[in-house]
């Protein structure tokens, strides 16, 4: 386990310039560590090759749980536990427990989207984040390229090829683990 | 490079025709089965030619003692119709007149519910349309010539429907029925009496119904003059160019929302509710509403995946067809929120006057399994065909999840019109289908007709560039 990693950052200033850019590069048989910017640009990933996102599965999942809870959670209390005669239906009136059941189901959906996404992405309110360049939030997009992952390619040569593609400055950086 | 204007080419054509022909067909040998006491398609329920009031809950009892025979099993199943029956006695007198539920009244309500299900997909067009300028969007701008022409059938479907009230209301609507109105008479029906002016207005009860025959021609002339300035304002647009079509337009659209959501509303209470004269449900407005809006949605969406296969509509992209995906799913899901809360309200607070509803419905031999298809079709296959987001972008799926939902639909129709027309003794087989086809083809050849007098992607419209780059 190295100590640090050395980047190559590009800089660009218009997401137009960003996008070609990354297609560029990668053709180049560069690998391309992270793309940051200040807002979100459309077609990015498909341009970075990101493998679909699973947290739609996650949230899925976390939904079939919510049902489940609610569900159980109902029978067993107005069915099992505490039989009940509401209205004259049966003790285990499903039609009654749509509502309940619908939303648990969308309050665990969201609720688990959202912590799996902080999960995953190592997202919580003590981290020390490591920003590459302040200037990712404000105005300019960092197109960051670790030297690691690119042993088979000339350092230089990756500075050159981010200057073609479109980068209005190409910077070293160092960042301690 | 893709044709711009749609061929309506002689192959469809004929393929209408075909369509045509099969269902005239079907509806001929349909109602000669059922006119001939028909074997196969109808289950017993036939000679039950009662008056509405036993068919809601003693047509259960009947078939129940029919099967078994047995004192016990005659005793339960009466006690559960005098249950299911109170809402009906109190106030469903058909007045004596047992008339034959045949295959006349059969052919007559399959007519209505298709005339009600087309008006609302030409409808929905329209109100599709509209609501693209009103919310200035311009992901749709290539797909706007679909609705438009959905909605150049809402002149014939206007024509078709008053003729069909003016010739045949008596086989329809039980209210039309002048001897309920007579104070004192034997078929005197306090209920329906206390609804006379909704219908009669200025008249007497029982006379011409004037003010619903009145309500039916200003919609209809309404939406079709708003559809006709909306048409030529989008074809000017196409010939001359500039922005101040589109703001034209937007105007017309902002106004033609404001008059459908009050006469959408009104059109549903007079065409589906009335039937169920006795009954009301203060969510029907929306209820109607909701099932047009996925099943035209679904329609728009299926028109242009298959144009896109013909080769049409190059410029749509799977981001479009994303969207038209969503509009599908998210809307099958409001649908079944809406059914699903005048269903709950109903069943939780079982005041027999409401609830009769669904004992027609959901405790008939005849329509519990269309009750349990309908939430099938509409709900559970479209939600989980269309929920993740790649089955939202390929034509397969969309196909698939579309045709399910534009029948489904109709059976929904079928099932709001159904049981207060027909009672036990409606079913389901060749003449709905027939009618089905025969309405389904008409429908489309006018639709397709306006779709190829102009181009298929407007020319000159100013949201083009946006739609060029909509990406999702």
């Amino acid at each position: 386990m190295s100590d640090s990693k050395d980047f190559i950052l590009g800089v660009y200033d218009d997401e137009d310039v960003l996008l070609s850019a990354v297609g560029k590069i990668r053709g180049a048989g560069i690998k391309i560590d992270e793309v940051y910017s200040p807002f979100p640009v459309h077609g990015l990933d498909d341009e970075l090759g990101y493998k679909k996102s699973r947290l739609p599965i996650a949230a899925f999942m976390f939904g079939i749980l919510g049902t489940t809870l609610a569900l159980t959670m109902q029978i067993w209390m107005l069915g099992i536990d505490w039989p009940m005669i509401i209205g004259g239906k049966n003790h285990v009136a499903l039609p009654d427990f749509v509502p309940v059941t619908f939303e648990l189901t969308v309050l665990l959906a969201a609720f688990g989207m959202v912590g799996t996404f902080l999960v995953s992405s190592d997202l919580k309110p003590w981290k020390d984040p490591k920003l590459l360049d302040i200037r990712i939030t404000d105005d300019k997009h960092i197109m960051a390229i670790d030297l690691g992952q690119n042993k088979a390619v000339d350092a230089e040569k990756i500075g050159s090829a981010l200057k073609d593609s479109g980068a209005v400055e190409v910077n070293d950086k160092k960042v301690e683990e | 490079m893709s044709k711009e204007v749609f061929d309506f080419s002689a192959g469809i054509k004929k393929k209408l025709a075909i369509a045509f022909i099969s269902g005239v067909v079907l509806l001929l040998v349909g109602a000669w089965l059922s006119s001939t006491g028909g074997h196969g398609e109808d289950h017993g329920g036939d000679d039950h030619t009662t008056e509405l009031a036993e068919a809601d809950g003693h047509g259960a009892a009947e078939k129940t003692e029919g099967d078994h025979h047995e004192g016990d099993d005659k005793k339960g199943a009466d006690h559960d119709a005098d249950n299911a029956g109170h809402g009906a006695d109190a106030g469903e007198h058909e007045g004596g007149e047992s008339h034959e539920k045949g295959w006349f009244e059969r052919v007559v309500m399959d007519v209505w519910v298709n005339n009600v299900y087309f008006t609302g997909l030409a409808l929905i067009g329209l109100f599709f349309f509209a609501i693209q300028y009103a919310a200035q969007a311009g992901w749709s701008t290539y797909i706007l010539r679909i609705p438009l022409s959905m909605a150049s059938w809402i002149l014939p479907a206007g024509i078709l429907m008053l003729l069909t009230f003016i010739f045949f209301n008596h086989d329809i609507f039980h209210w039309t029925h002048s001897n309920l109105y007579e104070v004192g008479g034997d078929h005197y029906d306090e209920l329906i009496a206390g609804k006379a002016n909704f219908f009669y207005l200025p008249l007497e009860g029982g006379s011409f119904p004037v003010f619903f025959v009145a309500r039916m021609v200003i919609f209809f002339g309404a939406w079709v003059l708003l559809f006709r300035k909306l048409k030529s304002l989008s074809n000017l647009e196409d010939e001359l160019g500039g922005t101040s079509y589109w703001y034209k337009m937007r105007r017309t659209s902002v106004a033609f929302l404001l008059i459908f959501a009050v006469s959408s509303s009104i059109s549903a209470w007079d065409w589906v509710m009335s039937i169920d004269v006795h009954w009301f449900s203060t969510m029907f407005g929306w209820y109607v509403f909701a099932s047009w809006f996925v099943a035209g949605l679904a329609l728009i969406t299926l028109m242009t995946v298959l144009l896109k296969e013909a080769g049409y509509l190059s410029q749509v992209t799977s981001n479009h067809l994303h969207d038209l995906g969503k509009f599908v799913f998210a809307f099958s899901i409001f649908w079944t929120y809406i059914w699903f809360s005048q269903f709950l309200l109903i069943y939780y607070a079982n005041i027999p006057e409401e609830s009769v509803y669904f004992v027609e419905r959901f405790l008939s031999d005849k329509y519990a399994p269309v009750f349990f298809v309908n939430l099938i079709m509409n709900f559970f296959f479209p939600f989980l065909v269309l929920i993740t987001r790649d089955a939202k972008r390929l034509n397969v799926f969309l196909k698939i999840a579309c045709i399910v939902i534009i029948l489904g639909h109709w059976i929904d129709f079928y099932l709001m019109v159904t049981p207060g027309t027909m009672g036990e003794s409606g079913a389901f087989g060749l003449t709905e289908i027939g009618t089905y086809l025969i309405f389904g083809s008409a429908f489309l050849f006018v639709v397709l007709k306006a779709l190829s007098s102009s181009a298929l992607v407007p020319k000159n419209h100013p949201m083009l560039e946006e739609a060029k780059h909509h990406h999702i």
